[in-house]
């Protein structure tokens, strides 16, 4: 009896790591910026060129950055799920127009509606690389002090913004900024 | 088969045409073959985020000719490769790094093939000397043993 139980412990463990390793998703890559300060930019709003947006501007509230383009088509489906999330007035959703043309956007906005209070221009990509943007849509949660809190990868669903963005939002919206 | 004269040439011609264009993706230029080396080392350990498993110097998506870009304009102003790693993991993490550094959370990954190699050994010793020391032995070979040992004496 006892022969049987050694390899048999080990077979217990080896399955236990295998149904965790498959359950591992291997495009989430942790982010390096939970709990730290939202990385600067300085960039252009797609409908007003001239005006200029800084993510240090927005300190003292809790806002949202969603990374989005014309050309990625995952980000048409989030597009209904961003819309309610803007509708609920938590928080304002701000969008990084992330390698696009700025006609391209635009049409896009106005085809789908535009629930965002402002999109800013990231053309060649650069404020992205800043914000480690890897699989677009992303969507950042940063806090009244200018910090980090969330990061989804991939289209957000319902399901996300109720069950994770509300709740943390609220929570982040009682803090003192 | 007579081949025509001057073909030969011709397809000499076009190979020598077509694969260095093949090779190139990017055409960047250095002021010192120093950093053209940091720029081939550092694009061959950035690991492209989207596709996994290639190097950023391997990858055609878009985001690795991004950093590619980026690596290139690091390493053109004069900053050295600990500078342009530390850019890279501050906005990627880790993960970033095809070769992963030695530290508390990559511990297991870099010490346990060999515990598991020093355990698999020791039992495998182990398991060798028992299964030689059942052997029974027989009359004859104790006799013979017996002989030897009796010889030496």
């Amino acid at each position: 009896m006892k022969r049987y139980l050694i390899p048999f412990a080990i077979f217990v463990v080896l399955v236990v790591f295998l149904a965790i390793g498959l359950k591992l998703d291997p495009t989430y890559i942790p982010s390096p910026f939970i709990g730290k300060p939202a990385p600067e930019f300085n960039l252009p709003d797609l409908h007003n060129p001239d005006q200029r947006l800084k993510a240090s501007d927005l300190k003292g509230q809790v806002w949202l950055l969603n990374v989005w383009a014309s050309w990625c088509t995952a980000c048409r489906a989030e597009h209904p799920v961003i819309q309610r999330l803007a509708a609920m007035n938590i928080a304002p959703v701000y969008g990084l127009n992330y390698k696009d043309k700025p006609e391209d956007a635009k049409k896009w906005l106005r085809e789908l509606g535009d629930p965002y209070k402002a999109n800013l221009v990231d053309r060649n990509g650069d404020v992205g690389i800043d914000w480690g943007v890897y699989g677009v849509p992303e969507t950042f949660v940063i806090d009244k002090k200018g910090i980090i809190r969330y990061k989804y990868i991939g289209p957000i669903n319902n399901r996300v913004v109720d069950d994770e963005i509300v709740p943390l939002l609220r929570k982040l919206n009682a803090e003192v900024g | 088969m007579r081949i025509k004269r001057g073909f030969v040439p011709i397809v000499m011609v076009l190979l020598a045409i077509s694969l260095p264009s093949l090779a190139a993706i990017d055409i960047h230029q250095f002021d010192s073959p120093e950093k053209e080396a940091l720029y081939k080392k550092l694009t061959g350990e950035l690991r492209c985020t989207v596709c996994q498993n290639q190097s950023i110097g391997e990858s055609n998506a878009d985001l690795a000719k991004d950093l590619r870009r980026k690596t290139y304009e690091m390493v053109s102003a004069g900053k050295d490769e600990q500078f342009v790693l530390d850019f890279m993991t501050q906005r990627f993490g880790d993960f970033i790094l095809l070769r992963p550094p030695f530290q508390n959370n990559t511990l297991a990954l870099w010490i346990g093939p060999l515990v598991i190699l020093i355990v698999a050994v020791f039992f495998l010793i182990k398991f060798i000397r028992r299964s030689v020391n059942d052997i029974p032995l027989t009359d004859t070979d104790r006799a013979q043993a017996e002989h030897l040992l009796e010889r030496d004496e």
